[in-house]
């Protein structure tokens, strides 16, 4: 089989994963050696494809044999899709050509499981230590890493890789054990376990003086496929939150589930709104970001977010009583529940409020969504008097729905 | 009215010996006037994209001037000064002038985000970090072959004045080979130990596209998911005015109207049996 085949069906069975960053890792360039990459602290996306992904990393599976039955993904054993294996240098020299042409700031590989668990993950880790050892290659790698391999085998895929990462695919045992037979939520969460004890370790130089072993210096993330069952919002943040007190994961992604070719007669056939996904990711980083628990987000009976405004908005309209807030003496903690305002915002607005009252036109300057705001700040020259406490305000406040992409645009 | 001239676009050493001159002497940004020297002069005098660093800039601890007076600079003024200076807008001088002005009466001024200059400086300073950061994104290489030595070379249209403060990061990345990157105002050259910068070229002198380029064409468009469509996602972080230096962006429009029938096609299309024989798994027993 060509090179150019196997690309385009090993990309094809990577596509479904949402992550390509390439952040969050040690700053290293190439200027003390003979090899050649660097890594940035924001990572860079090189291109994006009209789904609206970044493109930062080639995102490749090394083959799409797999003997396990995952019923949402498109490489399950009875799947009839084409099937190819790359050779451990097809890929090296692929992602070093990518490189040299800037296209790319790494690899991100991952692989279906043939034969077994240990004998893939070791192929895996085999592409990265290459890559690294013989080609002295800095740039990013991200390595999927499977459950079921040996916790050795786990140790070295920590000392090339710049992430690690293992799918936690379904937010529920129930689901996971329905829906992916031979995935055990155990093991999952016991290599989850582990990898956070080994990048903790890692970062940890006091003991001995020594410098620990590197070990994905860019953390762990995962993924969850969201709309393939019935769970609701609710029970995915909750998920979510678990993740990242338990394994201090990086980033959980979420994946809206989408028609795949061949798809299993399981699935259902209606993939979830796309803005399903966009509302789970605001609600993840008011988790993250905006001192928001999982419990407070959602507060409706169905335990779904609203698909018509962002998850802060939503909460502001039910929390009114805790409006308008006076914008020159409110603490951090309490701007940043504005709807809005934004992390950089609020700094802003704390360094100038010290110097003087801040007024209607700097948030103006300041480039905030002012629309938005309004009727939940005050401000020397502007109080919302009873636009707060309309019943028009939550209709107001909607987003106009933008044109249904997903589907049929250009049919 | 006075006037300034600075050596090239990007003079900081420039602008910071007249900028404590002038505040010294008391001179209103009013009554200054700011020019760059024509770009061929200053190729000649190969003095060109000195990189602005932070030692260029006036800072606190600049020795006072001869009468005792000293200049009061903050940190934030410093830092924005070196992302402002780059932009391409011609009244950049006389605006950070005017600013560093009123900074000396003004106390706290660089901490109010929504005052009007502050907050000019600020979308300034912006859209210099985003250009860069787009440069270092869509530099697209061709390889060449060069004397035997494979050798990388783009083509790039910068918005504003970057080039060099551009240049440590290609280098940080590619030590080991040899890359020109071309724009129509300057053009840079790195052969592995040192880096040249160049006048400004054309994009025909690009080699043609090579296998790898139609690799990553391939990759392209299969990681392209079709029954997603988010065209303003992909717009908002690749404009258009960069479409026509990326290779892969003659792909979008096909795989745009390729989409819908694509994803129809997946959902009308009746479940097949697995066509070959399925062993089922087992896991170990642990
Ligand atoms: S293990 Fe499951 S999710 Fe992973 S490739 Fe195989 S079938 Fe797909």
């Amino acid at each position: 089989m060509q090179l150019k085949q196997k690309l385009e069906i090993l990309a094809d069975a990577a596509k479904y994963d949402a992550s390509c960053a390439s952040s969050g890792t040690e700053q290293r360039n190439s200027r003390d050696g003979n090899g050649i990459g660097s890594t940035t602290g924001m990572g860079i996306c090189h291109s994006y494809a009209p789904d609206g992904r970044c493109i930062s990393l080639l995102k490749i599976l090394l083959t799409n044999f797999c003997l396990y039955d995952c019923v949402y993904c498109v490489n399950r054993v009875t799947s009839n899709v084409p099937r190819a294996r790359f050779s451990i240098d097809e890929v090296v020299e692929l992602t070093l050509s990518f490189y040299r042409r800037n296209y790319i700031e790494g690899l991100f590989l991952s692989s279906g499981i043939i034969q077994s668990p240990d004998y893939t993950m070791e192929q895996v880790v085999e592409v990265a230590r290459v890559l690294r050892e013989e080609h002295d290659f800095r740039g990013y790698i991200h390595l999927k890493t499977i459950p079921d391999a040996s916790p050795e085998l786990l140790a070295r895929a920590g000392r090339y890789a710049d992430r690690l990462s293992i799918n936690i695919e379904l937010p529920t045992a129930a689901s996971l054990s329905s829906l992916a037979p031979e995935k055990d939520g155990v093991a999952i969460r016991v290599s989850m376990g582990r990898l956070r004890e080994r990048i903790d370790a890692s970062k940890d130089k006091t003991h001995t003086g020594k410098r620990p072993p590197r070990f994905s210096p860019g953390g762990q993330s995962t993924q969850m496929i969201v709309g393939a069952d019935a769970t609701d919002d609710r029970t995915i943040l909750n998920a979510s939150a678990d993740l990242y007190g338990q394994y201090r994961l990086r980033r959980v992604y979420y994946s809206a589930f989408s028609p795949i070719p061949d798809a299993s007669p399981v699935l259902p056939l209606q993939s979830p709104p796309l803005v399903r996904e966009h509302r789970l990711y605001q609600a993840d980083w008011l988790m993250r970001f905006y001192g928001f628990e999982s419990h407070e987000i959602i507060t409706g009976e169905q335990g779904m977010l609203a698909l018509d405004m962002d998850p802060k908005t939503a909460w502001a309209l039910q929390n009114r009583a805790m409006f308008p807030v006076d914008i020159n003496r409110a603490p951090k903690a309490t701007l940043l529940r504005v709807p809005g305002l934004g992390v950089r915002n609020v700094q802003r607005i704390l360094s100038a409020r010290r110097v003087r009252a801040v007024r209607l036109d700097d948030l103006v300057r300041m480039r905030a969504p002012i629309n938005r705001m309004l009727p939940f700040i005050q401000l020397p020259d502007h109080h919302p008097g009873a636009t707060l406490d309309a019943t028009s305000l939550p209709a107001q406040l909607k987003e106009t729905p933008a044109m249904p992409q997903q589907l049929g645009l250009f049919l | 009215m006075e006037t300034v001239y600075l050596h090239h676009e990007t003079d900081m050493d420039g602008w910071r010996d007249a900028a404590r001159r002038l505040i010294l002497a008391g001179v209103a940004p009013y009554d200054v006037h700011w020019c760059v020297r024509p770009t061929e002069e200053s190729i000649a005098q190969g003095e060109i994209f000195a990189m602005p660093s932070a030692e260029s800039v006036p800072d606190t601890q600049a020795p006072p001037a001869k009468d005792g007076q000293q200049l009061m600079v903050s940190k934030q003024f410093v830092e924005l000064a070196r992302m402002v200076i780059l932009h391409c807008a011609t009244d950049r001088f006389g605006l950070l002038y005017r600013v560093l002005w009123r900074c000396q009466r003004e106390r706290g001024l660089m901490r109010l985000t929504g005052d009007a200059d502050v907050a000019r400086l600020h979308a300034m300073a912006k859209a210099v970090g985003r250009d860069k950061h787009k440069m270092k994104a869509f530099v697209r290489f061709r390889e060449t072959v060069v004397e035997g030595r494979p050798r990388y070379l783009a083509w790039f249209e910068p918005e504003h004045h970057i080039m060099a403060a551009i240049a440590p990061f290609f280098i940080g990345r590619f030590i080991s080979m040899d890359w020109t990157i071309m724009s129509p105002r300057i053009g840079m050259h790195w052969d592995g130990k040192a880096l040249q910068f160049l006048p400004g070229g054309m994009p025909e002198a690009l080699p043609e596209e090579d296998a790898s380029e139609a690799l990553w064409l391939s990759y392209y468009r299969h990681i392209f998911n079709p029954a997603r469509l988010k065209l303003k996602a992909m717009q908002k972080e690749m404009p258009k005015k960069y479409w026509h230096n990326l290779p892969e962006a003659e792909l979008i429009e096909e795989l745009i109207a390729e989409a819908g029938a694509r994803t129809q096609a997946m959902l009308e299309r009746p479940p097949e049996a697995p066509r070959r024989k399925i062993v089922g798994y087992k896991r170990k027993p642990d």
